[in-house]
């Protein structure tokens, strides 16, 4: 059992009651709701003749459904325009805030608590999303609910739970020029399995977890439910603490050193134990993309599609599965396959490090005949300050759209979609059967660079080949030579 | 579609026919296609379920099959219900008529919304669940009796009986057979203990707390 973790030291200070069916009833420190999953738990409330416990530690958004060309209200699609006024009405009546569109702080529900500065070390994040996992770049515990979850948090700003494990992934060395975040987690996934976490958190940590900047701790504990772990974390240090000074919602004067005392207290000490570990060497891991229907279908760009022989026995039926969906031969190299639609956005790579990694590639090329490219940011904040540093002239100028804030095609509540059998590269999270809005189209999981280096390329590239040489090589002289 | 009312109250057995979904990871995205999401009540939820599989299945799907209409109980295999955490996937399986779910493994956001709606997921070992489907399949329209306590699923055909034992954990088991798998208001009673718990959390209390 693990003790002394971030995770043990979070859990206990948010312990309400024990539940008598065995539960324990958890402290919810921040709740963040948006359209999809929030109305009927709204409706539940009302039904039971409840009310909002704490309206001031719930916020709201607006994301999945809304479209990325206009955001003109009435919506054109009335579903969607239905689902917008829900929230917004039951926002008014119990009193919670909502960013909505066009406020400037509107964006993915992810993107947007961070940047203001509502998600911070040592709380406990619930949302209806499964991707709150994301939150636990900070610290803090986050984790995903279902509707009937929402309603309990609203009624009571609290959940019944079941404590988890925790399972130490340790990442030493360094990641490699062009290899990110994204790659890194693909292959965590890739590695332990996609339900290789189920009853784990996962902590993040060592090295190469400590070197990342806080963008790129979120990309990674956005994907830790995509390996089962509902929620993982990376303790808070002073990249956590540079991070959040000066947000609208950060604490301020003597608060902000005395959080900042209480912050470092959290993380996990040496003294920590686990339940499990598992070590890895950043240095040896590739740009990764995924080739079949689960994100654990997860190869290095300069490897083959795995044979059956190659394949796990218990993994064989859904590796046949995704020979059959993707239309992809086993032992057929992934560099070079062609692509129709490259997205870049979502809650796992729609921030502004994403973009400026993305148009790094895109900037000086362009988008090759007959691909569909577009970026999605991730926020109507992180869309201002691309624009602010001319992140959108660039990806403009290679032949990529530029779109409004919103979940976009990463799940398809919207109209981005793939269409019959198109391939997409994409930034998102999710390569599942249909998951881009098409029932027969295909996904290839990615980082932001590895989808723009498809996008210039037509066909899945390995960025590195894009990135790695110096744009002014240093001139080689008597003096530089050993 | 469900004739049965929605589960309330303590739940200690289901019995019904069963209908078999094989395969590995399917994921939320399938149970229910992200565009019936678009909906602010969970009423229609039903005809949604499975769509993408059904329609490429041309009425070939379990869920078509004339002899599972009217079925009860789900069976699956690993890791059933993974991905994204919308409850409209339990919710649609309901509606389709299903009271319980039996695999091999199951996500746990999917496992926790079927919870707090009365639908235990239950689990045996992967040899115990290819032998439960071989059985389903070689007895079309066989009754399975599933008990919570013990944890168990008998499957009656003529005057044969077959059995297998099944595991839920002890917490939720002790929540569904006593009727407290919907425990919103237990939450809300607690509120000494909220309240305690708030002023004891930093970030709600300017930090002085710290």
């Amino acid at each position: 059992m693990s003790a002394g973790t971030l995770y043990d030291k979070v859990w206990e200070l948010h312990r309400v009651a024990d539940l008598p069916g065995g539960a324990t009833q958890l402290f919810i420190g921040l709740h963040l709701i948006h359209e999809v999953t929030s109305p009927q738990a709204f409706a539940a409330l009302n039904d039971l003749g409840l009310t909002v416990r704490h309206p001031e530690r719930t916020v709201a958004t607006v994301d999945h459904i809304v479209p990325t060309t206009s955001q003109a209200r009435p919506f054109a699609d009335p579903l969607a325009e239905a689902m917008l006024a829900t929230l917004e009405g039951n926002c008014a009546r119990h009193g919670i805030t909502l960013h909505g569109l066009g406020s400037g702080r509107q964006g993915i529900v992810h993107v947007i608590a961070p940047e203001l500065g509502l998600t911070q070390p040592g709380m406990t994040v619930a949302c209806g999303d499964s991707h709150t996992s994301t939150h636990g770049a900070f610290g803090a515990i986050a984790f995903g609910i279902g509707t009937s979850q929402v309603r309990d948090v609203l009624a009571s700003q609290s959940l019944a739970m079941g404590k988890l494990k925790v399972r130490r992934i340790r990442v030493d060395g360094a990641l490699q020029s062009g290899v990110y975040a994204k790659d890194l987690v693909l292959h965590v996934i890739r590695t332990l399995g996609v339900k290789g976490g189920v009853g784990y958190a996962y902590e993040f940590a060592g090295p190469a977890i400590e070197a990342l900047s806080m963008e790129e701790r979120m990309t990674l504990c956005n994907m830790a439910i995509e390996g089962g772990a509902r929620c993982g974390y990376v303790n808070p240090d002073a990249v956590t603490f540079a991070y959040l000074k000066g947000r609208p919602h950060a604490p301020t004067g003597d608060a902000w050193e005395r959080a900042v005392a209480w912050w470092s207290s959290l993380a996990s000490g040496p003294e920590a134990s686990f339940d499990d570990e598992v070590v890895f060497d950043a240095a040896t891991i590739a740009p990764t993309i995924t080739w079949g229907i689960t994100p654990g279908q997860a190869i290095g760009v300069d490897e083959t599609v795995p044979t059956l022989e190659q394949t796990e026995s218990d993994e064989r039926p859904i590796a046949e599965e995704a020979y059959r969906y993707m239309d992809l031969r086993p032992g057929a190299p992934i560099e070079g396959l062609p692509v129709d639609v490259c997205f870049i956005g979502s809650c796992t790579n729609g921030r502004l490090s994403d973009l400026r990694a993305a148009a790094d590639v895109a900037r000086g090329r362009r988008v090759a005949a007959g691909i569909k490219a577009f970026v999605v940011p991730g926020s109507e904040q992180v869309a201002a300050e691309a624009e602010a540093e001319g992140l959108d002239a660039v990806f403009r100028a290679a032949g990529f759209e530029w779109r409004e804030p919103g979940c976009s095609m990463c799940l398809a509540m919207n109209p981005d979609r793939l269409e019959g059998r198109q391939i997409s590269a994409s930034s998102s999270n999710r390569n599942f059967k249909g998951r881009q809005g098409s029932a027969t189209g295909r996904t290839l999981l990615m980082s932001p660079a590895m989808v723009a280096a498809a996008a210039v390329s037509g066909h899945v590239a390995d960025v590195r080949r894009l990135v790695a040489a110096p744009t002014t090589p240093e001139p080689e002289t008597a003096s530089t030579r050993a | 579609m469900s004739a049965t009312p929605f589960p309330a109250g303590p739940i200690q057995r289901c019995e019904g026919r069963a209908v078999v979904v094989p395969g590995d990871d399917i994921d939320t995205d399938r149970i229910i296609p992200a565009r019936y999401l678009k909906c602010v009540t969970f009423d229609g939820l039903a005809e949604g379920v499975f769509a993408d599989d059904r329609s490429e299945r041309a009425g070939d799907h379990p869920f078509d099959r004339a002899e599972n209409q009217g079925a009860a109980i789900l069976v699956v295999n690993r890791n059933f219900g993974c991905g994204s955490s919308r409850e409209h996937a339990p919710q649609a399986l309901m509606r389709w008529g299903l009271r319980a779910v039996i695999g091999e493994s199951f996500a746990e956001i999917f496992f926790g919304n079927c919870l707090a709606l009365g639908i235990p997921c239950l689990s045996a070992d992967h040899d115990a669940v290819l032998a439960l489907q071989a059985a389903i399949a070689a007895h079309p329209g066989a009754v399975l009796q599933l008990d919570l306590e013990p944890p168990l699923v008998r499957l009656v055909a003529g005057s044969e009986v077959l059995e297998w034992p099944l595991s839920l954990p002890a917490g939720p088991r002790r929540m569904l057979v006593s009727g407290e798998w919907n425990g919103t208001a237990q939450l809300v009673a607690h509120d000494g203990e909220l309240r305690a718990t708030a002023s004891r959390l930093p970030y709600l209390t300017g930090f002085a707390a710290a």
